[in-house]
């Protein structure tokens, strides 16, 4: 074990999946000798050469483009997009050819080796579009994985299991954590399974469920529950396409209650399938309504951003307005 | 040569590359004074021939099939047969294609049967895609091409990446990008075309210029010297053609190959021809365009130039010509009656390839249609009777 932040996780992941398999490439803007702009490739083109790891011209639906080309042909992409505010230009490769390709080929063809790697969320003062969430939108479409990690332990994990799975997956990593989150991680390769939610406290009066950077707000909105009594279960979904229906329903039978809470809007946002999922499996263990603490339905703003964000508070008065329903 | 500084202002003039068209045969099927043919032994260059009359016996029977409802969908390649049988020709089985939609000469030319036509363009149990697609969006992994999507040119970059790969993998292989002028309007087209300059890809991106985008002329979808000139810009070799020249799509195909192979970088070939055909079953081009201009491009046909120049070998005559398409039109026939007999996929298919294994989810949910499917067995003839097949 050795102590590690983030953004170290990441980058030892794809030194080790680059060091076990040649097949695997790392590319994206500023990703070559530079080590890209928040330093999650650093040295990995000293160590592979300039064929595995490389620049790429600045054009999002390219990237992906030649990404999904490149899969096809039997090789392990991981594509970096800047920020995730930047997928959009790549939406159709995305949507209409990277989640579609095994099918509508009959399975003559696939894009399983594809990883896409993008910084996601908020609070760091970064505006419309440095900050945004868009896991939502991929979460629409089968075909795709989509896999978000919430400390440096559980993003090399799953960064690595995402890196050679046999699907395309979207891996969204919290940036504001980047550097924040420090934690053990181990030094040797391992693997944490796609498509399984972690139970990460477990409690009897209601279970919490989010994602990402906000598995921090509500461990903590957990914590101060605690302090009035309030017994919460803390779950990580980790995994939103495909996700662990069982592990959440059979929590929200246990407890009755269910908050589940994410930085995106709130409108369609990934929450809305939850909460339509859980209410039509758990109908008779619910004793309250299932609350969303989520983003507002704006553009995320900069001056107001610690008002729009989910925050520990609006987590803990939901949970006390769940409790005492 | 310019000098690299001056000290008087000037625009450079829009039109100030002019880019020429490299053409061999004369329609009569004579060459061009100084046109040196490609080296075609008899068996070849008969092979080609009796590829171009399949394409066009299929697209024929396909659009007459698709009038007469028995198919949805159909799109011809009509006028245009030469460009894409010419220029797969003159690559390697290896080599990938990466196709539009109008590139069944293609396809033909690697080996495509009759029946697999037919067993895709009627969705059937089949069909290499399992009838998920609309009919002409062929694939094969065995041939070496590309299953066909309808977005417009997201294969462009795609095929960049792909290329990359052959060269990590230094296979001694290239890849092909075929398009029309319209989807070189797409954005893809830019992503594709520069990230192969400047990854030093081995890609052959061949653009059909044919005159139209559904209804759109080309001088409605840009300005400059076609979409060669573009290619100059993004610092690719560059070569227009006549699409309508079997002998020069071919000689320009080798060499950018070569050239691609050697140097690890793109070539950029415009293919010069015409859609005689209406862009697709569902659409009638009397509304935008007028029967002159049809007539004088069905003049210049690339088969009947092609068998020309075949006839004047003396490898040709007007015997193998019936023999040749009465072949193929029954061929075609017999094999479209077999392919609309034949069942859909199994249900099971529905869900199957979404992913390389079916979810928990879409387990659940392909059970709970099977119940309903066995309770409403007339609302959905084709699957209910064999659901436990």
């Amino acid at each position: 074990m050795s102590s590690m932040n983030l953004l170290q996780a990441i980058n030892n992941a794809l030194d080790i999946a680059m060091s076990k398999d040649e097949k695997v490439v790392c590319f994206g803007e500023d990703v070559g000798f530079f080590g890209g702009v928040f330093r999650a490739t650093s040295h990995l083109q000293e160590k592979y050469g300039r064929a595995r790891c490389f620049n790429t011209p600045l054009v999002e639906q390219g990237i992906i483009g030649f990404a999904n080309g490149l899969a096809a042909q039997g090789h392990k992409p991981v594509a970096e997009i800047q920020f995730g505010d930047y997928i959009f230009p790549a939406f159709d490769q995305i949507v209409n050819e990277t989640a579609k390709y095994r099918y509508r080929s009959g399975n003559e063809f696939n894009v399983g080796g594809l990883t896409i790697r993008t910084p996601y969320g908020g609070g760091i003062k970064g505006g419309h579009y440095h900050s945004q969430s868009p896991e939502a939108y991929f979460a629409h479409t089968p075909g795709l994985k989509i896999v978000v990690p919430r400390n440096p332990h559980q993003a090399k994990g799953l960064l690595l299991a995402s890196i050679r799975d046999e699907n395309p997956v979207i891996f969204f990593e919290p940036k504001r954590l980047y550097r924040a989150s420090v934690g053990e991680v181990p030094e040797g390769d391992y693997e944490l399974p796609i498509g399984k939610a972690d139970i990460v406290r477990e409690g009897s009066d209601i279970t919490l469920l989010a994602w990402g950077a906000q598995m921090e707000i509500i461990s903590q909105a957990a914590s101060m529950a605690d302090n009035e009594g309030i017994d919460c279960e803390v779950i990580d979904l980790r995994s939103i396409l495909p996700w662990d229906i069982e592990t959440v329903v059979k929590s929200v039978q246990k407890t009755g209650r269910l908050l589940v809470s994410h930085e995106a809007p709130l409108t369609n946002g990934f929450g809305a399938e939850i909460v339509a999922t859980v209410q039509e499996h758990a109908f008779l263990s619910l004793e309250s309504p299932i609350l969303r603490v989520c983003g507002l339905d704006v553009p995320y703003p900069l001056a107001h951003e610690t008002e729009y964000m989910p925050d520990a508070s609006k987590v803990f008065e939901a949970i006390k307005h769940s409790v005492h329903y | 040569m310019r000098p690299s500084t001056v000290h008087t202002p000037e625009l450079i003039a829009q039109d100030a590359l002019h880019i020429p068209t490299f053409k061999l045969l004369k329609q009569d099927g004579t060459l061009y004074q100084g046109a040196a043919e490609p080296e075609f032994d008899e068996s070849f260059a008969v092979k080609l021939y009796q590829d171009l009359v399949f394409t066009r016996v299929l697209d024929e029977r396909m659009v007459n099939a698709q009038r007469q409802g028995r198919i949805p969908f159909y799109l011809a390649s009509l006028g245009e047969e030469a460009a894409s049988v010419g220029s797969t020709a003159a690559l390697k089985d290896q080599d990938m294609i990466f196709a539009q939609y109008r590139e069944q000469g293609a396809l033909r030319f690697r080996g495509f049967t009759a029946e697999q036509f037919m067993d895709q363009c009627f969705s059937n149990e089949r069909d290499l895609g399992k009838g998920r697609q609309m009919p002409i969006h062929y694939g094969s992994k065995a041939l070496n091409y590309m299953t066909i999507s309808s977005p417009l040119a997201t294969q462009i970059p795609q095929a960049a990446g792909y290329s990359y790969g052959q060269k990590l993998q230094g296979n001694d292989a290239v890849s092909i990008c075929y398009f029309g002028e319209g989807a070189a309007s797409e954005g893809d087209f830019h992503a594709g075309l520069n990230m192969a300059a400047v990854l030093n890809c081995p890609t052959i991106f061949l653009c059909r210029n044919n005159g139209y985008a559904i209804s759109t002329p080309a001088e409605e979808q840009f300005k400059g010297d076609g979409v060669a000139s573009r290619g100059i810009g993004y610092g690719i070799n560059t070569i227009r053609v006549d699409g309508n020249d079997l002998l020069a799509v071919f000689v320009a195909t080798q060499m950018a190959r070569e050239y691609a192979l050697a140097n690890n970088a793109p070539v950029l070939i415009e293919a010069m021809s015409y859609r005689l055909g209406a862009h697709s079953t569902s659409d009638d081009p009397t509304g935008y365009r007028s029967k002159e201009e049809e007539a004088k491009w069905a003049k210049k046909d690339p088969i009947l130039r092609y068998k020309h120049w075949l006839t004047q070998k003396g490898w040709w005559d007007d015997n193998k010509e019936k023999a040749l398409y009465s072949e193929y039109r029954e061929e075609i026939l017999a094999q479209m009656k077999a392919a609309e007999k034949r069942p859909v996929p199994t249900l099971d298919h529905l869900i199957t390839d979404v992913y390389d294994e079916p979810t928990e989810q879409l387990k659940q949910q392909l059970t709970e249609l099977k119940q309903h499917v066995r309770k409403y067995p007339n609302q959905y003839p084709k699957t209910s009777g064999r659901l436990d097949a």
